[in-house]
């Protein structure tokens, strides 16, 4: 089987990391031989499967070592939870440096040491918003085939959604990347489901899973597991299996996306009566004005 | 000014013997004096004797923060000269204008031939928003004012650091119309912090490559009896690629040079002024993915572009720098193999001059120690033939030189008795090797025009045989490789040794009982 290449891309601290390595976990029991990259300089994006924070990343190494020419391999690659290798590109200190260059530097490392032989599926994490070309690395020719966007009913993530999609229209035209779908990880907020659902049609694409919010994810995240190895009977796991099997079968189904303007996406926030228009928003405070008076 | 002025019109003096007039002297004093504030001439002195003894050697190599003049250049020179080596092929530098200047220079001052690139300009906004748009309108231009049949990208740090990505940007410019959609831009990300000249010819190499023969793994290519062959960065090329074209000629075998630089190094002044000479033809590129087999001379410019050949189907063989005897011998032994032909006669005859030479020569040869810098594969290959002449090849120094290009160097060494007193310094600098040779000196030094300064201040002199030499002509137009190559090597070196022999012996009633007419 040829490898196949995937990447995840969301707004900060939307559960991205979390809902990544639960989908990767469940992926393996498809028998899939995997390779995370994270590409965060917080190195988080294999907590739960390693059981720990991962040290080691590339830059970091790669820093001591004076060059990451004199890195090896096995310096950085760790193995987890069932065989899952995982790298973290780690980055420089907030505020300093160029953590983008860092992923490209860290990327082109692992593919001139075959980190990617004998591997099913390469997972890249990629922090927030694609700020810089470094970030955008993951999306560029002959790395992620799909793009797969974890978002939830707020309207700023629906808004680095819409975001993440126009970089992937950058990219779409002159390489291979496609978006695979968004994976809505609830927030309970208001016609949630529907609003992720409509952002995918305006999008091209589709809401490839609903993930429900349950507790049991912060229970397993406290002993840095994941759900599929923390309570692999529970319902939050089927959930997962279900997205895993999802993705398995996405292969190739990935689509243009066609993002739209911050105009359009606050009138469908409108048409779902989550925002009001300004007339509503006047009308409003002019009958409290009035109730006061 | 006291003294009256030297130079008039009539009789224009050079700087040579102008600044040695008396007027210079006194302006030169007075600066020295009363605004430089150096150190005493005695403190100098004694600093630069502490600079040539063990203890100095031992901090200079703890040396942890500072490399001095190391023998390498970086990534886009070697991109470059890999891109010059193709037909009516145009070098485009995603990037900074100064940068380009600098490769065009290096190149210059070495070859002194014109050196033709183009710089897509990048400024402050560039490094902000990204330099697509110098992308679309720099490819746009360089096409319709340079007339290319190829243009080949490669960048500077900058375009590198913010992360701009060539390939989608080479797409988008053609889907505007920079280019025609079926016009030739491969490309090689050369970041110029990262690894030095011979892995920006690797890239440039692998991206044209990549470019015609595309990217997918096919172990069944279909083959013919073509062979390819990949020189590597070579400051002889010119010599070189033309001494194994006519090898390649006397064999009757068909090879491709995987970028030729000979002829676009080495125009001729005949009236014309050529911006693109010779180079491989662009459709001779195309179809040497179906060569049976492709050698690459230098092991250290190719592991990547070996790898992508190797997944096309081919058989590849590599050597480094084959310099000499032995070393041709298994060169011509590999095209015979390939080839199913007999080493040719001619080639033979040469090889019997050759050791004829050497062994004429083996007295003033045996024994003498030396030390050799420059690129990996040149020091593999030259340590090898300076053993075969019986001498003793004693610091081989390389900035490029990895742990395991150690490891192979030493594994040269332990394969000749004249090895013995050898070892590999890689990653070290020439100032490294300035300590060695105060502290374990040589009779020799063999590099390139940077080690004058070594020449000046050990007083051992140095034979310029490798890139770049910017202070001697010419050298570059006459082989290394082959036997023939061999021989050239063989002269230049004997030729330094008896030049020295001669400074040494020259003083009249004093020295001169050995100043002999017959060497």
């Amino acid at each position: 089987m040829s490898l196949r290449q995937i990447a995840f891309y969301g707004k900060g601290g939307i559960g991205k990391s979390t809902t990544s390595q639960n989908t990767l976990a469940a992926l393996v029991e498809l028998d899939q031989k995997i390779l995370i990259v994270g590409c965060d300089p917080k190195a988080d994006s294999t907590r739960l499967i390693l059981h720990a924070k991962a040290q080691d990343t590339v830059l970091h190494l790669a820093a001591e070592a004076g060059s990451v020419e004199d890195l090896e391999l096995e310096d950085v690659l760790k193995i987890g939870y069932k065989g899952i290798k995982c790298v973290e590109s780690g980055g420089p200190e907030p505020g300093v440096g160029c953590a983008g260059r860092g992923v490209i530097t860290s990327i082109n490392f692992l593919e001139e040491n075959g980190a990617y032989d004998d591997v099913d599926y390469v997972s890249y994490d990629v922090l927030g918003d694609v700020v810089c070309g470094g970030f955008a690395m993951p999306i560029r020719e002959n790395k992620a085939q799909e793009i797969y966007i974890v978002m939830s009913g707020e309207m700023m993530a629906l808004y680095a959604a819409n975001n993440i999609a126009k970089g992937i229209l950058k990219y779409a035209h002159s390489g291979g990347v496609r978006l695979g779908g968004l994976i809505c990880n609830e927030r309970q907020t208001d016609k949630e489901i529907d609003l992720a659902s409509a952002l995918a049609g305006r999008l091209g694409t589709q809401l490839i899973h609903f993930v429900p919010r349950d507790n049991i994810v912060q229970h397993a995240e406290l002993r840095r597991m994941t759900v599929i190895e923390y309570a692999p009977d529970s319902q939050q796991a089927q959930e997962y299996r279900q997205l895993a099997n999802k993705v398995h079968a996405n292969k190739g189904k990935g689509t243009i996306p066609t993002p739209i303007t911050m105009e359009e996406l606050e009138e469908m926030l409108m048409d779902f009566g989550i925002m009001k228009s300004e007339e509503q928003q006047l009308a409003e405070l002019q009958a409290k004005e009035a109730a006061k008076a | 000014m006291s003294h009256p002025v030297s130079q008039s019109a009539d009789k224009v003096i050079d700087h040579f013997t102008l600044f040695r007039q008396p007027e210079y002297k006194e302006l030169f004093e007075r600066k020295k004096t009363e605004f430089e504030y150096g150190h005493s001439d005695e403190e100098v002195a004694r600093v630069s004797a502490w600079t040539k003894t063990e203890e100095y050697k031992e901090k200079n190599f703890a040396r942890e923060a500072i490399v001095i003049n190391p023998t390498k250049a970086c990534q886009p020179i070697g991109a470059m000269f890999a891109a010059q080596g193709f037909e009516g092929t145009l070098p485009f530098v995603h990037g900074s204008q100064g940068c380009v200047a600098y490769y065009r220079t290096h190149l210059t001052r070495h070859f002194k031939e014109p050196n033709s690139a183009v710089s897509s300009s990048m400024t402050e906004d560039a490094a902000v928003f990204g330099g697509l748009n110098n992308m679309i309108d720099g490819l746009a231009n360089a096409y319709s004012l340079y007339k290319p049949k190829m243009i080949a990208v490669l960048t500077t740090c900058m375009a590198e650091v913010i992360g701009d990505d060539l390939s989608g940007f080479i797409n988008n410019a053609k889907n505007k119309e920079s280019v025609p959609q079926d016009f030739p831009v491969p490309f090689a990300h050369t970041p110029a912090f990262v690894g030095s000249h011979i892995v920006g010819y690797d890239n440039m190499i692998k991206g044209v490559l990549t470019y015609f023969w595309g990217t997918s793994e096919n172990f069944d290519t279909p083959k013919n009896e073509t062979i390819n062959l990949i020189p590597g960065f070579d400051g002889y090329a010119v010599g070189n690629n033309r001494e194994l074209k006519r090898i390649a000629g006397l064999f009757g075998i068909e090879m491709t040079i995987l970028s030729d630089v000979s002829d676009n190094f080495d125009t001729p002044a005949d009236g014309e002024y050529r911006m693109y000479d010779g180079g491989t033809p662009l459709e001779a590129t195309k179809q040497a993915v179906h060569a049976k087999a492709t050698i690459s001379m230098q092991e250290y410019c190719t592991p990547q572009s070996l790898q992508f050949i190797k997944e096309k189907g081919q058989q590849v063989a590599k050597f480094n720098y084959p310099l000499g005897v032995a070393a041709t011998d298994e060169l011509l032994l590999k095209l015979a193999e390939l080839s199913g032909k007999a080493v040719p006669a001619e080639l033979k005859l040469e090889r019997g001059r050759l050791v004829d030479a050497i062994a004429d020569s083996h007295t003033h040869l045996h024994g003498k120690r030396f030390a050799v810098y420059g690129d990996p594969d040149f020091c593999l290959g030259m340590s090898k033939f300076l053993m075969e002449l019986g001498a003793e090849p004693v610091h081989i120094l390389s900035t490029s030189g990895s742990k395991k290009w150690e490891k192979q160097v030493q594994k040269v060494l332990d394969a000749s008795p004249f090895g013995k007193s050898g070892k590999a310094y890689g990653g070290k600098d020439l100032w490294h090797l300035r300590s060695l040779l105060f502290t374990d000196t040589v009779d020799y030094i063999i590099g390139n025009s940077y080690g004058k300064y070594l020449e000046r201040d050990t007083k051992i002199p140095l034979i310029r045989l490798t890139y770049p030499i910017f202070d001697r002509h010419h050298h570059h137009r006459y082989p290394t490789w082959g036997y023939q190559g061999a021989l050239n090597v063989l002269v230049r070196i004997l030729d330094r040794i008896f030049e020295d022999m001669d400074a040494n012996t020259n003083i009249v009633g004093e020295t001169d009982y050995s100043f002999d007419l017959v060497r």
